[in-house]
């Protein structure tokens, strides 16, 4: 049933709403990347609740104006105004009162929700609005989606997605560095509007797939997860797209394997798998490899204080450390240092005595730098350089004796 | 100091004053209604080295993020080379205050100091060979071209430096506005960017940098800009940088021992 799913076997209505969920997931991951990149995620929840009441108003006017109110076209039109405005308003808070971001997001996003839910429960009572399905806009309706639907979905995702491309050498920059790209002549208010703007067209494009209260997780959650796998930021917008598509593909297709699964919020829980698989196994920035990294980090610091221990005859009670030596064959049960322990155990003394010779050079200053305990002095001094170092210990050693 | 009617209305320099690298006049600029910087009257000479010099808070980033149209002025006017900022905007080079920005970025090196080139790329003209070429002689002049692909987070503070240097210079400017170059970076860094800006100097260039270690002063720049929210001494090293202007700038953050060896080592 999946697999008949997965390959578009299961009718037009399943076909219509893949293609749709996949268009949307790509240009909202790399529109979301732009948000991620520049910290300003949160923006994009209240610009997605600021839609709801824009649906209820757009509803109203339709109806009274004599016409069907559930045209998807109307309703996206009032949802975007209405989401304009909630952007503006946070804007207008941020900048021109003591409220910060959050406060200003949090505000107007519960404010504008719960008048839209005061309109949504209005239209309900009347007689027109019994059957308006309204209430499918909060987390996606896709069954019974019509062509004409599934058409404007894709030809706004497309749209936005080429205005992302065309503006994210601006957007990049901006994100990166504000201060030096106002100093050479980009305009941050212009181009940050821009970028709202475009998460508020995905938004509204989202609307009918997965509903206003999870777009934020198709904006967000792709970015994060490409994040993991590549420091580039064309990459983080590729992989993003990527992760986004395949996220509303799939899910549109688990979806429609079996009844009763909501299209959105299954969307939303495959672009999570992909993220929880990525923070755990990126090789650079996941959980488990900076788990592995740390104790790899630990070991080297224990087994290296052990060594330093043995050296001057200090004895060892640190659990660790002693489990360390002996499995490396450095120290026998009984806490006495091996052949090869004695040997490490010295060079490590060896080692530490040439970096007090070298703090104390003044040709070789700036390397002292380099001392943290565990950096190899061969690595930061050249052969030559160490042979001086090991002469200066011989004379001072002669000088003493 | 300059009456302020020596301006005309849109921002240029009045005729019979012959207009310096920047010319800054009665400039205030305000955080909500505290100004940082007041009233603030100055000329900076073409191909001049000056160190903008002042305690913490005292303005001194503010004044170059005004000059640059960063922050908006209450009053007062700029001129860049004899005519208004926006007009002379590819003439300035600016490097912000390393600290000011996220290193974990997800950016390599090399496509840092590609930003630099952002005026004459625009938005859609597609990076030439000769534009890579360009930034990784920039990389080259500060000594940073083995780390062209390399991700920015894995720099050392002074190589972050270095890289924000390298950008400034691929914007290829002739006036340019460095906010604490030289803080916190090692002494190879510190020499390294002295070497690069005194060359710059030597191409007649004109360089102002905010700078916070006075015991340098006098051995990198040639002229001081003192500044305490009004402008408290401007001239060259020799002359401005005295226990008297310290005081004025400094209060009673300078002990007079310290006064007496910084003059001391400037004269």
């Amino acid at each position: 049933m999946l697999l008949d799913a997965l390959t578009l076997q299961l009718g037009y209505n399943a076909t219509l709403v893949a293609v749709g969920a996949t268009l949307l997931g790509i240009s909202a991951g790399v529109t979301g990347t732009f948000l991620f990149l520049r910290k300003r995620a949160l923006v994009s929840d209240a610009i997605s609740h600021a839609t709801l009441p824009g649906v209820g108003l757009a509803f109203i006017v339709m109806v009274l104006l004599g016409g069907d109110g559930r045209s998807l076209p109307g309703l996206m039109l009032g949802s975007a105004l209405s989401a304009w405005v909630g952007l503006l308003a946070v804007q207008w808070l941020t900048e021109r009162t003591r409220l910060a971001e959050d406060a200003a997001i949090g505000s107007v996003l519960s404010v504008f929700f719960g008048f839209g839910i005061v309109l949504l429960t209005v239209i309900q009572n009347m007689s027109s609005g019994r059957q308006a399905g309204l209430e499918g806009f909060l987390l996606g309706s896709t069954a019974g989606m019509l062509f004409s639907e599934a058409a404007i979905i894709a030809a706004g995702g497309a749209l936005s997605l080429a205005l992302v491309l065309l503006l994210r050498r601006p957007m990049t920059m901006v994100a990166f560095d504000p201060g030096f790209s106002a100093s050479a002549g980009i305009d941050l208010r212009r181009i940050d509007l821009a970028m709202m703007g475009l998460v508020l067209a995905v938004t509204v494009v989202g609307l009918k797939i997965v509903g206003l209260i999870l777009i934020v997780a198709l904006l967000i959650i792709p970015p994060v997860t490409a994040r993991f796998w590549t420091n580039r930021t064309d990459g983080v917008v590729a992989l993003s797209g990527l992760i986004g598509g395949v996220s509303g593909y799939v899910g549109a297709a688990i979806s429609a394997s079996a009844p009763a699964l909501p299209t959105g919020p299954i969307i939303v829980l495959v672009a999570f798998a992909l993220f929880a698989l990525s923070l755990l196994g990126s090789p650079q920035r996941g959980v488990l490899a900076a788990w592995t990294r740390h104790r790899a980090f630990q070991r080297r610091v224990h087994l290296r204080q052990g060594l330093l221990a043995l050296a001057s005859g200090q004895p060892i009670y640190e659990k660790l450390t002693l489990r360390l030596l002996q499995r490396a064959d450095l120290v026998r049960p009984d806490g006495v240092a091996t052949e090869a322990g004695q040997a490490r155990a010295e060079k490590a003394l060896l080692d530490e005595t040439r970096w007090d010779v070298l703090r104390r050079s003044a040709s070789l200053e700036g390397t002292a730098a380099f001392y943290d305990g565990l950096t190899r002095i061969e690595d930061v001094v050249t052969p030559d350089q160490l042979d001086e170092i090991d002469a200066a210990i011989a004379a001072g050693a002669e000088a003493s004796s | 100091m300059s009456p302020v009617e020596l301006v005309a209305e849109d921002g240029m320099i009045a005729p019979g004053a012959a207009p310096g690298a920047l010319d800054i006049r009665g400039l205030t600029v305000s955080y909500g209604e505290r100004p940082a910087v007041f009233s603030v009257d100055a000329s900076f000479a073409e191909g001049a080295m000056t160190a903008i010099v002042g305690p913490n808070g005292a303005g001194k980033s503010t004044l170059l993020k005004a000059v640059l149209g960063i922050v908006k002025p209450l009053s007062g006017a700029v001129s860049v080379f004899g005519k208004p900022f926006a007009a002379t905007r590819s003439r300035v080079a600016y490097v912000p205050q390393r600290a000011s920005v996220d290193w974990d970025f997800p950016t390599r090196v090399i496509d840092v100091v590609l930003m630099g080139l952002y005026r004459e790329l625009g938005l859609l003209s597609r990076l030439r060979a000769s534009d890579k070429a360009r930034a990784e002689k920039c990389l080259e002049r500060v000594g940073m071209s083995d780390f062209a692909g390399r991700q920015i987070g894995q720099l050392s503070g002074g190589q972050q430096q270095r890289v924000f240097l390298a950008r400034a210079l691929a914007q290829g400017a002739d006036l340019y506005l460095l906010d604490e170059p030289f803080a916190g970076v090692d002494a190879a860094t510190e020499k390294a960017i002295i070497d690069v800006l005194k060359s710059l100097k030597a191409q007649g260039k004109t360089v102002i940098a905010v700078h916070h270690d006075l015991s340098t002063v006098a051995e990198y720049f040639d002229e001081i800009f003192m500044i305490n929210v009004r402008k408290m001494a401007h001239g060259p090293v020799r002359e401005a940088f005295t226990a008297e202007s310290l005081q004025n700038t400094y209060g009673g953050r300078l002990a007079a021992t310290q006064i007496d060896q910084l003059t001391l080592s400037a004269g």
